[in-house]
C-alpha cells in the first residue's frame, strides 16, 4: 500500500471523486440518496436521470464527490443521455468508478461492467438490490466474483441501506491502493490477436497511459477515439495491416461480418461464464413471476388501454373530489387572515396592497395545493411502480399513427406534473426529430400549474359530481389535441423516417411510502415556494398596475354622487361602479382595453385578456390575477364572495370554455420556455413554438367559443 | 424463414440472425438480443404493433417492424 505517498498531498488525498455508472433502472440515484442525504429524483423506468448530477458528502477523513450519471446499457451512444455518460467517463477527471449492478439480473448487467473493465480506471462493483435477490432465492458469491474479475464486489441495498458503509470503505481502500489489472478474458482466438497487437505495441515502446492490452481491445472493437489517437502516430502504417488481419480472423471465427457483434458475443460469453461461477439460484418451478401475472392483466391486448384510461379518470376524479374538501377551509383562512391583517394597517393603499394584492393573489394559488398534492401522488405512483413503461408499450401503436414514438409517452406523462422535467426527459428519445416533435407537444399535456385554473372554472360552472369528469375531459382533450398537433407537425415540419422502438419493461415494484412522500413533498414545497415568492411578487405588480394611476376627479365625482343620494342600495351600487371605473382606467385596464379587440372574437372581457397575458409568466398567475381583479372591483355580493362565485357570475359560459381552451394550448410558462429553448438547441425553436401554440390556441378557442354559443 | 414477429404468445425461440445494421443492431445487442440468445414472447399489443419479449431475465418491448428483422428458430 502506498498510503504514505498519498498522504503527502493532503488536499488531493482527502478528496475522492466517484463516477456512478450502471445500466438504466438499477437504483443509482437511490444509492446516492442512501449514501448521502440528497433527494435525487427516483423512479422505476429507464431514463429518470438524464443529466449528470453531483452530490457531496463527507465520510471519515474523506470528502466525497459522487457524480450520478444517466444509465446506459453499453457504450453505444444511442441516446443523448447515454452520450452524456460515455463522454464523462472518457474525458472527465475522476478517481474511481462505482459500477452499480442489479443483483437480480447479474448476467445482463455485467455487459456494461465488462466494458468498464477495459477503461483502465479503478472500479468497485456495487451489487445492488441484494435484499430483493435474496427474496428471489438468488445468491451471489461476492468474494469469488471479486477474485474472478479482479475488482472489489460489495453487496448493497439502496432500499434497506445494508452494505452502504462497506461500499464506502471499499472505495476508500481501492483509492489508496495502486491500480491493478482487471481480469477480462476473451476466447482463445481473440486472445491470440490481442497478444499479437500487444507484442507489436511493446516492440515499438508505444507511449500511452492506457495499458497495451486495453489499447489492443479498443482497436479491435473499432473504438473511434482510440483510432483517432493512433492514427497520427508513425507506427500506424505498420499497425493497420496487422489490425485488418486480426479483425478478419475474429470475424471468421464468429461467422459474422460485424466485428462489433463478434465482440458483443465475446463479452456475453465472458459474462455468462462469470454468472455461472458466482451465481447460485434456488431451482424455481417454471411458474409465472408476479410481474408477469400483473402484466397479463395490465397490458392485455383488449383491456389494457381501458384499464389505463380508468386509472387516469380515477386520478382526476380524486383530484377534484378529495382536493375540494379542504378548499373551503383554506379559503376561509385566507379571508380571515386578510381581514385580521387588514385591520392592523392604517394606510389605505398599503392595506389594499397587502390584502387585495398579496393575500388575495397568493391565497388563490395556495387554495389548490390539495389538488396538486393528489395529482403529484398519482404521477409518483405511475413513475415508481413501473406502470409507465407498460403504458408506453400499450400506446406505441396508437402514438405511432400520429408520428410519435412510444417512448414519447414518458416525457408526455411527466408533462402532466410540470413541463420543465418533461422537456428534460425527452432526452431518452434517440432521434432529434422525434425529440423536437415531442418537445413541441409537451405543452399540450396540461401541467400541474394549470390545474388550479381548470378546478376553478370546472367548479364555477358545473355541479361538484360532474366537475371531476370535466377535469378528466379537459386533460384528455388536451392530450388528443396534442396528438393531432403531432400529426400536423410530423407531416409538415418534422418529416422523416421512423425510429425503432426498443425499451426495457422494468419489474413492478411497490414504491415505499417514504419515497412517495419525499417526491410529493419536494414538488409541493416547490409549488408553495413559487406561491410565496414569484406569485406574491406578480400579485403585487398586478395590484399596482390595477390601482394606479389614481384619478382623483373620477373619485370625487362618484363620492359627491354617493353623498347626495339617500338610497342605501344605490350607494352600494355607486361604490361598485366607482371601483369598476377606477379599475378600467388603471394601467392594467389600459393594457386590457388595448388588447381587448384581439380577444373579443373569443368572447373575453379585458380582465380575462389581462389574466391570459399575465399567464405567460406562469399559469398560477392566471388564478392570482383573476383573484386580484375580482377582489378589487366588481359587484361581488356576499353570497358569491369566493373567486369561484365571482367567475360564475361574471363570465359567460362560452367565454369560459374558450378561456380554458387557450389555457390548455398556449405556452406553459417563462421558466419552461427557457428550458424548452435549451433542450431544443436553438432560440428559433422557441419562436416556432410561440407562434405555433398561439395560433393553435386562438383558432381552437375561436371554434370552441362559437360552437358553445350555438349549443347553449 | 421464421421471424420473431411470427411467433405466438408464450413461444420460446432462439435467435439466428439480426437482419439489420448500425445503431439498431447495436441497440438490440446492448439489450442482449443477439445471435444465440433465447427469447420468449410474452405479450402482443393489438394488431402486433408492439410485442413484449423476455431475454434472460429482462422484459423488453419492441415494435413489430423491429421484430420482423430478427430471424429465429423454435427450441
Amino acid at each position: 500500500m502506498n498510503t504514505v505517498d498519498a498522504k503527502a498531498c493532503p488536499i488531493i488525498a482527502n478528496h475522492i471523486k466517484v463516477a456512478l455508472v450502471g445500466q438504466p433502472n438499477v437504483g443509482k440515484s437511490m444509492l446516492i440518496n442512501s449514501v448521502s442525504n440528497a433527494h435525487l429524483h427516483v423512479g422505476n423506468f429507464s431514463g429518470v436521470t438524464v443529466d449528470k448530477t453531483e452530490v457531496l458528502f463527507d465520510y471519515k477523513d474523506y470528502h466525497f464527490t459522487v457524480v450520478d450519471l444517466p444509465g446506459t446499457y453499453a457504450f453505444t451512444d444511442y441516446t443523448i443521455e447515454e452520450r452524456v455518460t460515455h463522454e464523462y467517463l472518457c474525458a472527465e477527471d475522476y478517481d474511481i468508478i462505482i459500477n452499480v449492478v442489479d443483483s437480480t439480473n447479474l448476467e445482463k448487467n455485467l455487459q456494461l461492467t465488462s466494458e468498464l473493465l477495459t477503461m483502465s480506471k479503478k472500479v468497485v462493483i456495487a451489487l445492488n438490490m441484494s435484499d430483493e435477490a435474496t427474496k428471489e432465492g438468488i445468491n451471489i458469491n461476492a468474494e469469488y466474483m471479486a477474485e474472478l474479475i479482479g475488482v472489489p464486489c460489495i453487496k448493497v441495498s439502496a432500499a434497506t441501506k445494508e452494505g452502504i458503509a462497506e461500499l464506502i470503505e471499499a472505495v476508500m481502500l481501492k483509492h489508496e491502493t495502486p491500480k491493478n489489472k482487471p481480469k477480462l478474458v476473451f476466447s482463445e482466438s481473440v486472445e491470440e490477436e490481442i497478444a499479437q497487437l500487444v507484442w507489436y505495441l511493446d516492440k515499438h515502446k508505444f507511449k500511452s497511459t492506457n495499458s497495451y492490452r486495453n489499447i489492443a481491445i479498443n482497436l479491435l472493437k473499432g473504438n473511434k477515439k482510440t483510432y483517432a489517437k493512433l492514427h497520427d502516430e508513425p507506427i500506424w502504417v505498420e499497425l493497420q495491416p496487422i489490425l485488418i488481419e486480426a479483425s478478419k480472423h475474429i470475424e471468421l471465427h464468429h461467422d459474422s461480418d460485424d466485428i462489433k457483434e463478434s465482440f458483443a458475443e465475446e463479452y456475453a460469453s465472458f459474462n455468462r461464464g462469470i454468472a455461472a461461477e458466482v451465481l447460485k439460484q434456488k431451482k424455481q418451478e417454471e411458474k409465472k413471476t408476479l410481474t408477469e401475472k400483473i402484466d397479463s392483466v395490465l397490458i392485455h391486448p383488449l383491456f389494457g388501454i381501458p384499464i389505463f384510461l380508468f386509472f387516469m379518470w380515477l386520478l382526476f376524479q380524486l383530484t377534484f373530489e378529495i382536493g375540494n374538501i379542504p378548499m373551503d377551509y383554506i379559503d376561509m383562512f385566507f379571508t380571515w387572515f386578510g381581514n385580521t391583517i387588514g385591520a392592523t394597517i392604517a394606510n389605505d393603499d398599503i392595506r389594499s396592497l397587502i390584502v387585495d394584492g398579496v393575500i388575495a393573489g397568493v391565497g388563490a394559488v395556495v387554495l389548490f395545493v390539495p389538488n396538486i398534492i393528489i395529482l403529484f401522488i398519482g404521477i409518483a405512483l405511475l413513475e415508481g411502480t413501473g406502470y409507465m413503461s407498460r403504458v408506453a408499450f400499450l400506446l406505441d401503436g396508437f402514438f405511432h399513427k400520429f408520428g410519435l414514438h412510444g417512448q414519447s409517452f414518458i416525457p408526455l406523462v411527466t408533462g402532466f406534473g410540470c413541463s420543465i422535467p418533461a422537456y428534460m426527459s425527452a432526452r431518452i428519445l434517440k432521434n432529434d426529430r422525434d425529440r423536437l416533435l415531442t418537445l413541441f407537444i409537451i405543452g399540450f399535456m396540461s401541467c400541474g400549474a394549470r390545474l388550479p385554473v381548470y378546478v376553478l372554472f370546472a367548479g364555477a360552472f358545473f355541479a361538484p359530481d360532474m366537475a371531476g369528469n370535466i377535469l378528466f375531459g379537459i386533460y384528455v382533450s388536451g392530450a388528443l389535441l396534442g396528438l393531432v398537433a403531432a400529426k400536423v407537425l410530423k407531416i409538415t415540419a418534422f418529416k422523416g423516417k421512423d425510429e425503432p422502438f426498443v425499451m426495457e419493461m422494468p419489474k413492478y415494484r411497490l414504491p415505499t411510502f417514504k419515497l412517495i412522500w419525499h417526491t410529493v413533498l419536494t414538488k409541493t414545497m416547490m409549488y408553495l415556494k413559487k406561491a410565496g415568492t414569484f406569485i406574491a411578487g406578480a400579485s403585487m405588480l398586478i395590484w399596482f398596475l390595477s390601482n394606479y394611476p389614481h384619478n382623483s376627479e373620477l373619485i370625487k365625482s362618484y363620492e359627491t354622487k354617493i353623498e347626495t343620494t339617500q338610497d342605501k342600495a344605490l350607494k352600494v351600487r355607486l361604490g361598485h361602479q366607482l371601483s369598476e371605473a377606477e379599475l378600467e382606467q388603471s394601467y392594467l385596464g389600459t393594457i386590457g382595453k388595448f388588447s381587448e379587440p384581439l380577444f373579443t372574437p373569443l368572447g373575453f372581457d379585458w380582465k380575462m385578456s389581462v389574466a391570459l397575458q399575465a399567464g405567460l409568466a406562469a399559469k398560477e398567475v392566471v388564478v392570482s390575477t383573476l383573484g386580484v381583479l375580482y377582489a378589487l372591483g366588481s359587484d361581488v355580493d356576499q353570497e358569491s364572495s369566493s373567486l369561484m362565485g365571482a367567475i360564475s357570475k361574471n363570465i359567460p359560459f362560452p367565454s369560459a370554455v374558450a378561456f380554458i381552451v387557450v389555457i390548455m394550448i398556449y405556452l406553459p410558462c417563462l421558466a419552461a420556455s427557457i428550458v424548452f429553448t435549451r433542450e431544443a438547441g436553438h432560440i428559433k425553436y422557441f419562436f416556432y413554438l410561440f407562434a405555433f401554440t398561439s395560433v393553435a390556441a386562438y383558432v381552437m378557442a375561436f371554434i370552441a367559443y362559437n360552437v358553445t354559443l350555438l349549443l347553449v | 424463414m421464421k421471424t420473431l414477429l411470427d411467433c405466438h404468445k408464450a413461444c420460446k425461440v432462439k435467435i439466428l440472425k439480426l437482419n439489420t445494421s448500425g445503431d439498431l443492431k447495436q441497440r438490440l445487442i446492448s439489450f442482449g438480443i443477439m445471435k444465440g440468445a433465447e427469447v420468449e414472447v410474452l405479450e402482443h399489443a393489438p394488431a402486433k404493433s408492439t410485442i413484449e419479449i423476455k431475454v434472460g431475465k429482462m422484459r423488453i418491448a419492441l415494435r413489430g417492424e423491429e421484430a420482423k428483422l430478427i430471424d429465429v428458430e423454435k427450441i
